[in-house]
């Protein structure tokens, strides 16, 4: 396709003079749209084709096997619960597009609202406006329930770009993972449309009115046995995503496909989605140890294809901005991101799921797990410094080494 | 120092809380809601105003080795009966504060003006200091009990003012986070922004 006129359109309306104030904003859409022309010149640089930009964009591809099923399954829980709430004619296509028209007004207010402050941010600063909201704006619809009121989405987006992001400084420089923030606002501060049974599916294409259906974890919080569970939920549906859930965390295999393309593409660290799966499945042996109750003896395997853990573990653990940095740090903290959340959801009722807690918790705890990891890393090559006399360091020239 | 100053710069530039960053525990713990926050206020300003005077007074008297354990007998004092007094005339609030009031004891405002100010000071400027101290604690409670009884509860000093607008019969609801102590301390953040936006001398190199 030929874009020529779009460059030539851009290149007209270039802010100056009086309107120069708008440039940030002007830059921001020229970005999106074309390769910027002025690269750093000066200094070394490893130059990579994988920029700020093309990283984001990748993850949003990533997410959109999810997006597409999520869609599709709002609208076959809608269907399923009561056939008579359906306002469509059953066929797949209508039931993806139910879900579509449920989640496009939530899809939409995320971006506007989220969009409209950083750029109102990146204006006032000066700055140029980051790309890193194209891939929150996109992950915030997608983890909440699908009846949550547009009003507190727009609510939870704003804290979590103001609160979780910009006071720190904008992109990378937030130590939580801003939609995981979002989320945490909206749990914290409506817990009634954020968990129980009747926040899951959604009544009918309109409205946020909701039916019953619960999730497993619901079912296995209110103490239910496990034949109950099973008669509920089979593996298989679980694996598909035929359950109640957020909108787009139910299909470990929509998760799956986009976590193949972290992967390859090498976005996402390998480390952390495989230590996450790790440590939530060596926290589930130790409970099945243990024994006693339905969720202490459930098969460690349920943890990773039951509610947002596939989901945290893949899209949100991974956010490179908030996880630990250092290889071995990157083990720790995935370990503990998965131990954890299971541990939350076998051993606190008070919170069904776990994925969302644990994570905020080690966004916290991975600077000080780097630093741990680093200055081990400089102790231990400071012992094996040899300074011209050739003696080995003393106690006291190794700790000048350290604070120096 | 002019003595106007003295009750002039904790509201700003010497804020107890949003400046010297003294005394968050009680900002944090009794602020859901507007009455506590001001009957926590008053208790603090009555406490850190007559501590200071009578340390003022005694200042020339106390061996500086022990100044701190007179110090504490004297807020102490204060303490107990401000205690005394919310248990005697408002027991639910006294209730609801339980051991906040107590906790002034350990109020870093109380103690620190009283080792920076009143220990080397007049008493006549030492209460007018105290004062100063405890209405800029004060302004900061008082917004925050403000601010999160109203989003927090729907309600102003137990008025029920969200119903009354009828908010919650356009799918109003109240926010769960704000009657939590992490929302003060996103709020009082919130407050040291715009503070330090507005007044730039307090921006640190």
């Amino acid at each position: 396709m030929n874009m020529k006129w779009l460059e030539q359109w851009f290149e007209k309306i270039e802010p100056k003079g009086r309107w120069s104030w708008l440039g940030s904003t002007y830059e921001a859409f020229h970005t999106f749209a074309f390769t910027p022309k002025a690269v750093t010149r000066t200094g070394s640089h490893i130059r990579d084709a994988v920029d700020m930009k093309r990283s984001i964009i990748i993850v949003v591809i990533a997410l959109i096997p999810a997006l597409l099923f999520g869609m599709w399954n709002i609208g076959y829980q809608t269907y399923s619960a009561d056939p008579s709430n359906f306002n469509f004619q059953f066929s797949i296509f209508n039931l993806w597009w139910f879900g579509f028209l449920r989640m496009l007004p939530l899809i939409a207010v995320s971006y506007i609202v989220g969009l409209g402050i950083e750029f109102a941010f990146a204006q006032y600063r000066g700055h140029e406006v980051n790309e890193g909201f194209l891939a929150t704006g996109l992950l915030i619809p997608m983890i909440v329930p699908v009846t949550t009121p547009l009003w507190q989405m727009a609510l939870a987006v704003a804290f979590a770009v103001v609160i979780g992001k910009e006071v720190f400084g904008g992109s990378g420089m937030n130590f939580l993972n801003p939609a995981l923030v979002a989320r945490a606002f909206l749990f914290f501060a409506y817990p009634t449309h954020m968990s129980g049974d009747k926040v899951w599916v959604a009544a009918d294409l309109w409205g946020s009115d909701a039916i019953a259906g619960a999730t497993p974890m619901g079912v296995l919080s209110s103490g239910a046995d496990i034949s109950i569970f099973n008669s509920q939920f089979s593996i298989l549906d679980m694996l598909i995503g035929t359950i109640p859930g957020s909108t787009c965390e139910t299909s470990v295999i929509a998760i799956a496909l986009g976590a193949i393309l972290l992967l390859f593409t090498g976005i996402a660290s390998w480390r952390i989605m495989l230590s996450v799966f790790l440590g939530g499945g060596l926290m589930g042996l130790l409970f099945n140890a243990i024994g006693g109750t339905t969720y202490l003896d459930l098969p460690f395997y349920y943890h990773f294809l039951m509610g947002g853990f596939a989901f945290g573990a893949v899209f949100m653990a991974t956010d490179p901005v908030t996880a630990a940095q250092t290889n071995t740090g990157k083990w720790i903290y995935g370990l503990l991101i998965g131990a954890f959340a299971v541990l939350l959801r076998v051993a606190n009722p008070a919170y069904p799921e776990g994925m969302m807690l644990s994570i905020l918790l080690m966004n916290c705890l991975a600077p000080l797990i780097d630093h741990c990891v680093i200055s081990r890393n400089i102790k231990r090559r400071t012992k094996r410094a040899y300074v011209g006399t050739g003696r080995a360091l003393s106690a006291e020239d190794r700790k000048e080494a350290h604070n120096g | 120092m002019k003595n106007i100053d003295l009750i002039k710069l904790p509201f700003n530039k010497q804020n107890p809380i949003t400046v010297q960053v003294l005394g968050v525990c009680s900002c944090l713990a009794v602020t859901a809601q507007l009455k506590p926050a001001v009957v926590m206020s008053l208790s603090v300003i009555v406490v850190v105003m007559l501590s200071n005077l009578i340390v003022s007074l005694l200042r020339n008297t106390i061996p500086p080795r022990i100044r701190i354990i007179v110090q504490l007998v004297v807020v102490s004092t204060l303490v107990v009966l401000v205690d005394q007094v919310l248990k005697a005339f408002m027991y639910d609030v006294s209730k609801q504060l339980s051991v906040f009031v107590g906790l002034i004891i350990t109020n870093c405002i109380v103690m620190g003006r009283l080792e920076a100010f009143a220990m080397v000071q007049k008493p006549w400027p030492s209460l007018l200091d105290g004062l100063g101290n405890g209405l800029g604690y004060s302004v900061i409670l008082i917004a925050l009990g403000f601010l999160r009884e109203l989003f927090g509860s729907g309600t102003l000093w137990g008025y029920p003012v969200a119903e009354k607008l009828g908010l919650y019969s356009l799918g109003y609801e109240n926010n769960g986070l704000m009657i939590m102590p992490p929302m003060a301390l996103i709020l009082t953040g919130l407050i040291i922004w715009w503070q330090r936006a507005k007044n730039k001398d307090l921006i640190e190199q």
